[in-house]
């Protein structure tokens, strides 16, 4: 199971929260092999663990969290590894960064500070080597004027280039994984495109695997060369990203491909997913996609549906029942009847 | 049932002082500065542009909620104030506005039937209970609810249910001009598809006119007959949005279009623009653009480019709208 290109590999990964009277379900199985250097991609809509499969698999789900499956990075498991390991593995092997650069950083230190801890933690670098250091990579990241700017504060900085320094501090640790969730939704637009390309130039320098996690397919689809869809807790499509939106063949998969307005081509109603994501612990028996599903048949209630082959020499893999049905007008969008339940919210 | 919207010169400005210093020089942000626009009965006016550009300010100027700097804004024939006297108030009856967080919008210990009828207790207290409730689930119905939902608080309702909501209580007004303020920003993708649908189906048998304001371009695309790009405080581009979108002129507007992600697009096509936009207490003289633009001239950066409009689309940029003065300015430029 551990090829020599593989870099992570997660398997049956569940993660359950203690409520007050038990616990909830919130990953109910999670499969991710990602390969060294690969940009993947991880879409659905909030609510459906994108960013808490990453967030277990890194140690970082608090007490109430209960987590079972493996992880392994390079073949060594990780879950459930203790604390020095699992710090040097966080920034070190693997690196995250999130949604809101501003309050990821500390307002009370200094960028320079900040950045130089994360150079000492994961490369002993300190003084004017350390100083040096977060130099290069504060203007790797593009902040003009590296050695004024890094006496400054988080508060001093714009948004985008508050991303930009968490970049710089995830690239301290030179890790094998950058993890990105959502890292540009809190940002506008122009500055969006400048993280992007970042992160892309970075990616290829550097051969590094990027993950990242986002609500918005077309960035997915600019960006990564895999993306896996997922769904209350579980993964429905995994595809290589080219293929995913010729050919979606998960109903929610093409549900979200219609849903969103495009910027070209003729002006047409949206086809909406009908009704709304069920709360983690009040999902339908089998398919959990089921009650909003255009083409749900009583088969869909038997049982949880499993990852089957769609297509495209086994990397397309998508969980549904109807899939052969589905699957021969490839290319045709789904007729008419959705149009009709969309309305019947 | 509908009314031409005017927008003539309108300014809003602040003024800030300088923190921890009581003598300090004041400075004015210019959130809003200059903006002139038509909205013809019944049409859909999009504004795009990035956070800090005027958008929401726009919002509450149209609706008299702040009061204008310079400038005036005409609805139906009437001027819009910002005084909350006797005309203010029959202005409140004809205008809505719908907000970006529908949670923040609605009360928490009311019931969503009675938050729905409220506005009409306010406005036309003479309306028997019975015509009120009738009225109230018509507009439900309209809008995606079904009678039961009248019942229960905002928080037994999904993200989606609420922003119908507040649709719903614009709505139950009947208004002529109806202002949206980023209102499908917090929704989950197939979410925002059913509002927007909404959003047309209600226009298309109620027939208002609207502004609605977004960031995301593809949303305004699908809903808005009319777009202005804003930046800085100006419009910079409006047109219809397959022109505007299509062949976008105003450098700014091809870079904002160009950074929308899409599939079958490498992502290298993007343009990117240097640098973050500049403060607003610091609008760099001449063309407001001109530190970021890609194909800036010496002429941008000493005057300021008005829009020009030609066959219903107007362009601030000298580039666009005189590309002999830009030219000779650069001849001259050099000479200099």
């Amino acid at each position: 199971m551990t090829g020599s290109t593989d870099l992570m590999d997660i398997r049956g990964l569940t993660v359950e929260f203690e409520g007050r009277y038990r616990f909830t379900r919130a990953l109910h199985g999670i499969d991710i092999t990602l390969k060294r250097g690969e940009a993947l991609g991880i879409v659905g809509e909030s609510g459906c663990g994108k960013s808490i499969t990453w967030m277990a698999v890194l140690g970082l789900l608090g007490r109430n969290a209960r987590v079972g499956g493996s992880a392994r990075l390079e073949g060594r498991e990780i879950l459930g590894a203790d604390d020095a390991r699992l710090s040097e593995i966080r920034g070190g092997r693997i690196a995250m960064i999130f949604q809101d650069p501003s309050s990821s950083l500390n307002p009370l230190h200094k960028i320079g500070w900040q950045l130089g801890e994360a150079l000492r933690l994961h490369q002993g670098l300190t003084g004017a080597a350390a100083r040096r250091e977060a130099e290069r990579l504060i203007d790797r990241v593009g902040i003009a004027n590296a050695r004024q700017r890094l006496g400054e504060y988080p508060h001093e900085f714009s948004g985008g280039m508050n991303q930009r320094v968490m970049i710089a501090m995830a690239l301290a640790g030179n890790p094998d994984l950058l993890v990105a969730d959502e890292p540009t939704t809190a940002l506008d637009a122009t500055i969006q495109a400048q993280i992007l390309d970042l992160l892309d130039d970075l990616r290829r320098e550097r051969n590094m695997a990027l993950v990242l996690i986002s609500h918005d397919l077309g960035m997915v689809a600019e960006m990564t060369e895999r993306v896996v869809v997922m769904y209350c807790g579980r993964i429905v499509e995994d595809s290589p990203t080219a293929d995913l939106f010729d050919n979606p063949a998960h109903p929610y998969t093409r549900g979200l491909i219609d849903a969103i307005p495009s910027i070209d081509g003729p002006r047409q109603r949206l086809l909406a997913i009908p009704g709304s994501v069920p709360p983690p612990d009040r999902l339908p028996s089998g398919c959990t996609f089921l009650s909003r599903c255009a083409v749900a048949g009583p088969e869909c209630q038997r049982a949880v549906p499993t990852m089957i082959d769609a297509g495209t020499g086994g990397r397309h893999r998508a969980a549904c029942v109807k899939l052969g049905d589905l699957l021969p007008p490839a290319n045709a969008h789904l007729p008419a009847p959705v149009e009709i339940a969309a309305e019947l919210v | 049932m509908k009314g031409q919207l005017t927008v003539k010169n309108l300014t809003r400005h602040y003024r800030l002082r300088q923190r921890g210093n009581l003598f300090a020089r004041t400075k004015t942000l210019k959130a809003v500065d200059g903006l002139t626009f038509d909205v013809a009965p019944g049409e859909m006016l999009g504004i795009v542009g990035e956070s800090g550009s005027g958008k929401s300010t726009t919002a509450r100027l149209l609706l008299g909620h702040i009061s204008a700097t310079s400038g005036e804004v005409v609805f139906g024939g009437e001027k819009v104030g910002a005084v909350p006297d006797l005309a203010w108030r029959r202005m409140r009856r004809r205008m809505q506005m719908i907000y970006q967080d529908p949670l923040g919008a609605l009360d928490p210990r009311i019931t969503i039937g009675e938050q729905i009828g409220e506005p009409l207790i306010v406005h036309f207290p003479d309306i028997t209970r019975d015509a009120r409730r009738a009225k109230v689930r018509a507009v439900m119905g309209n809008v995606g609810l079904s009678s039961h939902h009248g019942d229960r608080f905002p928080h037994e309702l999904s993200g989606g249910q609420r922003q119908r909501v507040i649709i719903a209580r614009a709505l139950v007004m009947e208004p002529e001009l109806l202002v949206c303020d980023e209102p499908v920003s917090a929704l989950d993708v197939s979410v925002q598809a059913q509002v927007l649908n909404v959003f047309q189906d209600v226009r298309a048998r109620n027939g208002f006119t609207g502004v609605f304001i977004s960031h995301d371009l593809k949303v305004v695309r699908q809903i808005a007959d009319r777009v202005a790009v804003m930046y800085l405080g100006r419009i910079v581009e409006i047109g219809r949005p397959d022109e505007v979108f299509h062949q976008p002129l105003h450098p700014y507007s091809r870079a904002l279009v160009s950074a929308v992600p899409r599939k079958g697009r490498s992502a290298r096509e993007r343009i990117i623009l240097a640098g973050d936009p500049p403060n607003p207490v610091n609008v760099p003289p001449g063309c407001p653009f001109h530190t970021r633009c890609p194909q800036v001239k010496p002429v941008c950066r000493i005057e300021r480019p008005e829009l020009m409009s030609e066959g219903g689309r107007a362009v601030a940029c000298h580039l666009v709208n005189n590309p002999s003065t830009a030219r000779v300015a650069v001849a001259d430029g050099e000479a200099a």
